[in-house]
């Protein structure tokens, strides 16, 4: 199923003007507050009603303003996952699992409710009320609700926002699953780089109610010029295998024939990952470093410099792994000769990748 | 009950019917104009705001004789009523009529109060789990105001119970037909000898009144504690 998505809307002292498509898998929209992430996403669910556009989703069109055919939202099927949960506080958390049943159209493919409970480890809160929940259980909560209203299409506004690290290490894992075992596409907004590299199939970014670039998320967090959280929160996707578990507490993996070695992971040996690996936290060397502490070195060519006003400069570099962006000084640059082209090596220190940086494939 | 005469025990059964019905009968529409009140944006918002509170600034005398008027059977919705076979003055439902008009602003403000208190977010979130509006409303907005339907039902019920002005106006104080607790005490202070049984039903008043209000804070409680989700 794909969502497809064209939008104008005039709020005060912003507009916003996007259009993007959303293939199955988890599709971010990701960009800062106030860049348009959550009208877009109530303007999907019918939350919101938008001066002019068209939403299609699975084929059906649930609005389009030239022929002025609007679907009210409680026709739509999307299930929303708010960002503080909005359960039913005179609800059990059995009774809010199935609210949605009730509504869902005779023969429409409802998942299994032992399935979701097991799925999102709800099992023992099943007989309590959302007042005697913790924050982390609630979402888990909203998510099966979702779930479980057989929708189309589920849109999740920044569900881990209102957590701490803790809770959103929590229920990411829960999420990936869900990407992984359940065929329903979803809509994520978010504005954590991490979340992002966790999680997306694809990213729309967006900057001041506009679409800057969209497509496969590996490709669009490779872009030194798409960085809509600002240079500081930079980080390109790699891909890899897990090798081995080592016992001095380091998971080796392989990526393209590299290999990479990370503070250990969940991951069984096999298993595929992505990791995320921070501009800010890659060296630049033009020669192959020794008697380095670090155990990551990938050489590489310089594909793209991008450099503003400030003194940073943000740099893609092809290497066998993937692409990998980093973050350095223009000084460096200029003292290093880098221009595109050039051959250097990428040193990635393994302690600078934290776990919430690493996901499931 | 063989403390109270029968003209009093007439009184106070009387008195309980009327205010029953009183309630009962405008409850749901109490609600509706709740609910329109504090959600709905319509032209004449103020005007209706300002109709639903008149009983409550006028002279009470000054409703029971724009009741006749309107509601007399001379009246132009009476006369029309009339000839469907409703008489409504002098009658013990015109008794009722004048209560719940009276009765009828305390109501509204107890349970618009209570809807205001609701989180549309919650609506939403219901409507996007496929309830449509009036399913919304059945299971989500009105468990979440209950508490304060019952706070009104409550405080109209005894609003209902104390009314005289309007009721004595509208259906004067026919024993048996429209002499509900207050007009019996009056009636019974304006005859010799009658300060006992008019005590006797003033005991009657602070009773049910302070019944009404205890099962009203039980219950209110009961389902706060269900409905804040604890």
């Amino acid at each position: 199923m794909t969502l497809s998505v064209s939008l104008r809307h005039a709020l005060p002292g912003f507009l916003l003007d996007a259009e993007f498509d959303a293939p199955p898998g988890i599709t971010v929209l990701f960009g800062r507050s106030g860049s348009g992430k959550t009208t877009i996403a109530n303007a999907v669910a019918g939350l919101l009603r938008p001066d002019r556009g068209r939403i299609v989703a699975a084929d059906q069109v649930l609005m389009d303003s030239d022929r002025g055919l609007w679907v009210a939202p409680n026709r739509r099927r999307i299930g929303y996952v708010f960002q503080e949960g909005r359960l039913f506080p005179h609800l059990t958390v059995r009774q809010n699992l199935a609210y949605g049943r009730w509504f869902a159209p005779k023969g429409a493919r409802i998942e299994d409710l032992a399935h979701v409970v097991d799925l999102l480890g709800i099992g023992n809160l099943l007989t309590r009320r959302p007042g005697a929940l913790s924050g982390g259980e609630k979402q888990r909560v909203a998510i099966g609700r979702a779930l479980l209203s057989a929708p189309r299409l589920i849109v999740a506004d920044e569900p881990l926002a209102a957590l701490d690290e803790a809770r959103k290490a929590e229920i990411l894992p829960f999420l990936e699953r869900l990407r992984d075992e359940v065929e329903i596409p979803i809509l994520y907004v978010s504005h954590s780089a991490a979340e992002v590299a966790r999680l997306a199939t694809t990213v729309v970014a967006l900057e001041n109610g506009r679409v800057i670039r969209q497509g496969a998320a590996a490709e669009v967090l490779s872009d030194p010029a798409v960085t809509p959280l600002g240079a500081r929160s930079a980080g390109a996707l790699l891909m890899a295998r897990v090798v081995a578990h080592h016992d001095d507490g380091l998971t080796q993996l392989d990526a393209g024939g590299c290999p990479l070695f990370l503070p250990r992971i969940p991951q069984p040996p096999g298993h595929a990952v992505r990791i995320r690996i921070a501009a800010h936290d890659v060296i630049l060397s033009r020669v192959r470093p020794e008697g380095l502490s670090a155990l990551n070195i990938l050489p590489g060519t310089v594909r793209d410099i991008r450099a503003g006003d400030g003194p940073g400069a943000i740099l893609s570099l092809d290497t066998a792994a993937g692409v990998v962006l980093a973050r350095v000084t223009r000084r460096s640059v200029a003292s290093l000769s880098l221009v595109p082209g050039t051959s250097c090596h990428a040193v990635i220190k393994t302690v600078a990748i934290a776990p919430e940086d690493v996901g499931a494939l | 009950m063989d403390w109270l005469g029968p003209e009093e025990w007439q009184a106070v059964a009387l008195s309980l019917r009327v205010s029953l019905w009183a309630t009962l009968a405008s409850l749901p529409l109490g609600i509706f104009t709740a609910y329109a009140l504090a959600r709905w944006r319509f032209p004449g918002h103020g005007l209706v705001n300002g109709l639903v509170h008149l009983p409550l600034i006028l002279p009470p005398v000054v409703t029971g004789y724009l009741l006749l008027l309107t509601f007399g059977t001379r009246g132009p919705v009476g006369s029309v009523l009339q000839d469907i076979g409703i008489v409504l003055a002098f009658r013990w439902t015109g008794a009722a009529l004048a209560a719940a008009v009276m009765a009828f602003p305390l109501m509204v403000r107890a349970i618009r109060l209570s809807i205001e208190a609701v989180d549309p977010k919650l609506e939403q979130a219901a409507a996007t789990l496929g309830a449509s509006r009036l399913w919304v409303f059945a299971t989500v907005t009105l468990p979440m105001i209950l508490p304060g339907i019952i706070a009104g039902a409550i405080l109209a019920f005894a609003k209902a119970m104390g009314e005289f002005g309007a009721t004595i106006t509208f259906v004067s104080n026919i024993p048996g037909q429209t002499r509900t607790v207050p007009s019996a005490i009056y009636a019974f202070l304006q005859v010799p000898g009658g300060e006992d049984a008019a005590m006797r039903l003033v005991l009657v008043s602070v009773a049910v009144a302070m019944t009404a209000l205890l099962v009203s804070e039980v219950i209110a409680r009961k389902i706060a504690a269900r409905v804040s989700g604890t």
